[in-house]
């Protein structure tokens, strides 16, 4: 017998069935197709713009920096900003996200721009967020061709754009947007939920920013709530 | 299972008991644990609402487990990844070895796994000629102690940082001997250096998961280094550890429990990164592992259902129990002597490795309930450490004296008029031996107590006798 039969059929025994039950595989198939929503916290179902001040506070609150800014065509600007805050060579990496490509970053003076994967080197760079969770200060990336997952981990600085837009009240919400842009039941190879910059308290607890992935996360909040 | 010191825990205790260092480096336990809990638990006013959701989406999934496996293992599949079934430990090092060989891999790098440690992947694939690397802070430290973690969600709690220094220069001698490493800062970067070495020339990386998802056929894992994104990004192929009760139906379902989950464990709102892993690299990803397999195991877990101890298996592995048990705040992780400690292990231990090795542990309880009180998924733990111990009388595992004592008492409770004659002979007798001092610092049959603190002579009549007498005055 092969280590699933295995598995299966001493799942089945002690649960006195066969796997063959109607009503069973019904309960199943039900609750994957009609995913029922549980408890959903009312803190996050509040009106658009309340839910980006909500999203703003949160960030903070788990050591995240956030500038908004109006108009999507000063990120570069705001990038570069925000590199000569904390002393940093003016130079990001990030994916071909339409969205960042489609960006001025001529006007951002000096700043050098490449393009690609993180092979670690890098000091700084720039996602696109696919979206944001105003419930606990949550961005939402999604990887693909043009959104490399080693860029949110590599470099020490991780700079993340968000449409305001796309500012969720709550994890259900992007699960739906999830499900209507790859299929039900499909999913994009990585979605990363990142909360605040890296950090470990693994030594007499105490709360140190800067493990393994980033020491610094900066989101970039363009735009008003439409 | 073979290094189990649970039979031992009795020594293990009085050992811990002794420690200075432990004893130093367990004050914070329920300092910060407990009130980082409590203060998030306060900032959420659903949040009880969403531990009976937990709850009944555990209990749900555990009552279909087979069938979600196969539409988890379908969608897995359809996604280009690969899952493998292992009904014990050996088989799960077995296929992950054969895994590692497969791709030529030297090293591996691992993000914290608990069912990692069940298994001992590390010892089995270092004897193999497959180098495993820990790479989330606290486990890399308890690697390099070659210990086992003393707690589920921060394996090296039981250590000072003074401790971890020695470690760190005992280890990195290729680093200059007059750097400082005097604040956790400085050995969190060290670490860090150290490790970035080890993400980038690994070939396998493996992880644990916090959950599994049937609807989409995803593993997640909850971290707050980013260590686990390493590991499972970088090298060639990621391999994902996990037993059978990790599944959850949908992406709905995974919601309610990750708003208990952090909450629970470390306080948070939501840890740093939860990430949800499909399959491998898809066409024309720039990064990303390109094999994905997940080795699900069973190891005793299948046998727990339908039976008394199946509302374990609900268990998301937060800690909170431990982080408020003073059995856990006075003797640590490594006394219970595997890798589950706390009330969660006392319950889950005996059941994977057998009550004859694990009698102690559910033995090991004030039964001050904090952990059932706590518990985001509602396990009743105190009533199945009661069952535990129930079980093992029955066997006849428990000591001839205990047994005896027990017999001699409930041959007196089962006789009410004979148990209060008795019990106020002796209460009378002990208060007038003890008239003098009012306490007895050592008495017959009551060393164990005496030998630490006083015990105070009774006054007056036994508690039945005065309850007696108050309805009678009403």
């Amino acid at each position: 017998m092969s280590g699933r039969d295995h598995v299966l059929s001493s799942i089945r025994r002690s649960l006195g069935v066969t796997g063959r039950e109607a009503p069973r595989r019904k309960a199943v198939a039900d609750r994957i197709a009609g995913h029922p929503r549980g408890v959903v916290p009312a803190r996050g179902q509040i009106a658009a713009a309340e839910r980006l001040t909500l999203f703003a506070r949160m960030m903070e609150a788990a050591s995240g920096s956030v500038a908004r800014i109006a108009d999507r065509a000063d990120v570069p600007v705001a990038v570069a900003e925000f590199l000569r805050q904390h002393n940093l060579p003016p130079a990001i990496r990030r994916g071909e996200d339409a969205r960042l490509v489609s960006m001025p970053w001529e006007r951002a003076g000096t700043l050098e721009v490449t393009t690609g994967a993180s092979d670690g080197t890098q000091l700084a760079s720039v996602s696109h967020a696919s979206g944001g969770v105003a419930e606990t200060g949550t961005l939402i990336l999604v990887s693909g061709p043009d959104n490399p997952t080693t860029l949110n981990f590599l470099p020490d600085n991780h700079i993340v754009v968000l449409d305001a837009k796309d500012v969720a009240g709550d994890y259900e919400t992007i699960w739906q947007r999830l499900r209507e842009r790859f299929g039900a039941g499909i999913m994009p190879r990585t979605v990363n939920m990142i909360t605040g910059p890296s950090r470990s308290a693994d030594i007499e607890q105490t709360l140190i920013l800067g493990a393994h992935g980033p020491r610094r996360l900066h989101v970039i909040l363009v735009g008003e709530a439409g | 299972m073979s290094n189990a010191t649970s039979p031992q825990f009795k020594d293990n205790a009085r050992a811990a008991l002794a420690d200075p260092d432990l004893q130093n480096a367990l004050k914070f336990v329920e300092l910060n644990f407990a009130s980082r809990r409590r203060e998030a638990v306060d900032k959420l006013p659903e949040f009880d609402e969403l531990r009976d959701s937990s709850r009944d989406i555990k209990d749900h999934t555990l009552a279909h487990l087979d069938l979600y496996l196969e539409e988890y293992e379908a969608r897995v599949n359809a996604a280009g990844g690969h899952v493998h079934y292992a009904t014990n430990a050996e088989e799960a090092c077995r296929i992950i070895l054969d895994l590692c060989r497969k791709l030529g891999a030297k090293t591996v790098t691992k993000g914290k796994s608990m069912v990692g440690e069940e298994i001992g992947i590390n010892d089995f694939l270092e004897a193999n000629g497959v180098t495993p690397v820990e790479t989330d802070l606290g486990e890399y430290i308890i690697q390099l102690r070659h210990e086992m973690p003393s707690h589920i969600i921060a394996p090296a709690v039981h250590l000072t940082k003074a401790q971890v220094e020695a470690d760190f220069r005992r280890v990195h001698t290729q680093l200059p001997r007059d750097r400082n490493l005097v604040d956790p800062a400085s050995l969190l970067s060290e670490a860090r250096g150290v490790l970035r070495e080890k993400f980038l020339a690994a070939d396998v990386g493996i992880t644990g998961a916090n959950f599994l998802v049937a609807e989409t056929g995803t593993s997640i894992i909850v971290t707050n280094e980013g260590n686990g994104d390493l590991t499972q990004t970088l090298p060639r192929a990621h391999i994902v550890l996990a037993s059978i009760e990790k599944l959850v139906p949908t992406l709905d379902d995974l919601a309610q429990l990750l708003r208990v989950l952090a909450r629970s464990a470390t306080g948070q709102e939501m840890s740093v990164y939860t990430t949800l892993s499909t399959g491998p690299r898809r066409p024309g990803d720039p990064d990303g592992p390109l094999d994905y397999h997940v080795v699900l195991l069973d190891n005793g877990r299948s046998a727990m259902l339908g039976g008394e101890f199946q509302d374990m298996l609900r268990c998301i592995r937060c800690g909170a129990c431990m982080n408020h048990c003073p059995v856990y705040h006075a003797v640590g992780g490594h006394a219970y002597g595997w890798v589950y400690p706390g009330p969660m292990g006392a319950v889950l231990t005996p059941s994977l490795i057998g009550i004859d090795k694990a009698g102690d542990l559910p033995n090991a309880s004030t039964f001050c309930g904090r952990c059932e009180e706590v518990c985001p998924v509602r396990i009743p733990l105190p009533g199945m450490m009661r069952s535990w111990r129930e079980r093992e009388f029955e066997r006849h595992l428990s000591p001839a004296t205990m047994r005896a004592g027990l017999a001699f008492w409930a041959f007196f409770a089962k006789r009410p008029w004979l148990y209060g004659l008795a019990t106020g002979l002796a209460a009378r007798a002990l208060a007038y031996l003890g008239r003098t001092h009012g306490r007895f610092t050592w008495l017959p049959l009551a060393s164990g107590w005496t030998r630490r603190r006083d015990l105070p002579a009774p006054q007056g009549a036994t508690f039945q006798a005065q309850w007696k007498a108050r309805k009678a005055g009403r």
